[in-house]
């Protein structure tokens, strides 16, 4: 199903995260994982999860709790984001102001054969996470509005969410570090 | 304070045992048996006491804390054991520490059926997904347990489950 968004991933999530050298990430299975490893350069700056699917938004508010001299960002598919969705409303109500999420919303699966997301048929993530308490939000469908969503992303005063709609469209191409025992010493390595 | 419930002293003992443990995450779902945990970890400032939606929310987030260098405890029903199964997946592969305080409802004495399902899976999910569990029958042996099950899980890199029993919690009156 053509969903309507246009925006290419592979362009549209550097330009949104901007610097990535200002966050720690955390991200979901899938296609986010690629996107921010290659952006990263698979760094320790990176925990990305390769299955645990809905456990990004909460491990990112465990480390975002953690250390809160640091900016953390969440990116993560509409499907992760749908299995653990209740984890919105967990980190609004706390409301850690160095947390934000951005949520690459393809409206599909597409490591399972691209099925139809619930994004795809009507569910607004934006507004859920408004709902769920979130102050900063935004969408983000079309370059115009790129340069809002990346100061959202940077709200200093509360957690925040973007949506950020883009076609069905590959991730980059990138082979990450699948070792999740690997990946957790690296990242506390270069916190200690 | 409810009826029924009144803050017994291992209670408090096993909050600070936590607290001296280095715990500064306690991630919770609310629960008569874990209520004066709860309410001394909302009260202290040192802490942050995080209500979740649901119990697998806390995995994720004891993960999270780990990776920037803090320690959790979960405290939840034995009915959302269950509920974590996939996401120890993570505690697993990544060699996460793990330590959770599980009060138990379908055992000794329950009238509930509907807790008899959940409760009678909890040692066999915890135990399949990588969490050794221990029980707790008696007020006296609780901070001797929690004392061993913080060593176990943050020094000696074992995922721990501790059980509350209804030996020790009473079984809960409707």
């Amino acid at each position: 199903m053509d969903t309507g968004y246009l925006l290419d991933r592979r362009t549209a999530v550097p330009q949104i995260v901007g610097d990535h050298r200002d966050f720690l990430f955390v991200t979901g299975l899938g296609g986010t994982s690629r996107d921010i490893s290659h952006l990263t350069g698979d760094g320790a700056s990176l925990y990305a999860l390769g299955g645990a699917m809905g456990a990004a938004l909460s491990v990112g508010l465990g480390l975002a709790l953690a250390r809160p001299d640091r900016r953390v960002m969440v990116v993560t598919g509409d499907g992760e984001l749908l299995m653990g969705v209740g984890t919105l409303a967990t980190i609004a109500v706390m409301d850690p102001p160095n947390l934000s999420v951005l949520c690459v919303d393809n409206g599909h699966y597409l490591e399972t054969g691209g099925q139809l997301t619930h994004t795809a048929r009507g569910t607004d993530l934006e507004a859920m996470a408004r709902g769920a308490g979130f102050k900063a939000t935004a969408t983000v469908d079309g370059e115009a509005q790129i340069d809002h969503g990346r100061a959202v992303l940077r709200e200093p005063a509360h957690c925040s969410f973007v949506l950020l709609r883009v076609a069905p469209t590959e991730p980059p191409a990138f082979r990450r570090d699948m070792d999740a025992a690997a990946t957790r010493l690296r990242m506390k390595a270069s916190l200690a | 304070m409810t009826a029924g419930h009144p803050p017994s002293p291992w209670q408090d003992q096993v909050y600070e045992l936590l607290k001296a443990g280095g715990i500064t995450q306690f991630a919770y779902v609310p629960d008569a048996g874990h209520k004066r945990l709860i309410e001394r970890a909302i009260a202290d400032n040192e802490v942050h006491a995080v209500s979740l939606t649901t119990e697998e929310e806390g995995v994720g987030l004891l993960a999270g804390a780990d990776l920037g260098g803090r320690r959790g405890v979960l405290l939840i029903q034995s009915s959302g054991v269950g509920n974590c199964a996939n996401l120890l997946s993570l505690i697993a592969l990544g060699r996460f520490p793990f330590l959770a305080l599980v009060s138990m409802r379908g055992d000794f004495g329950e009238g509930n059926p509907w807790q008899y399902p959940a409760g009678r899976a909890v040692e066999p999910v915890l135990q399949a997904m990588g969490v050794d569990t221990v029980r707790v029958d008696r007020a006296e042996d609780v901070a001797g347990v929690v004392a061993a099950a913080i060593t176990q899980a943050f020094q000696g890199n074992r995922p721990t489950a501790v059980l509350l029993t209804q030996r020790l919690l009473g079984a809960k009156a409707f």
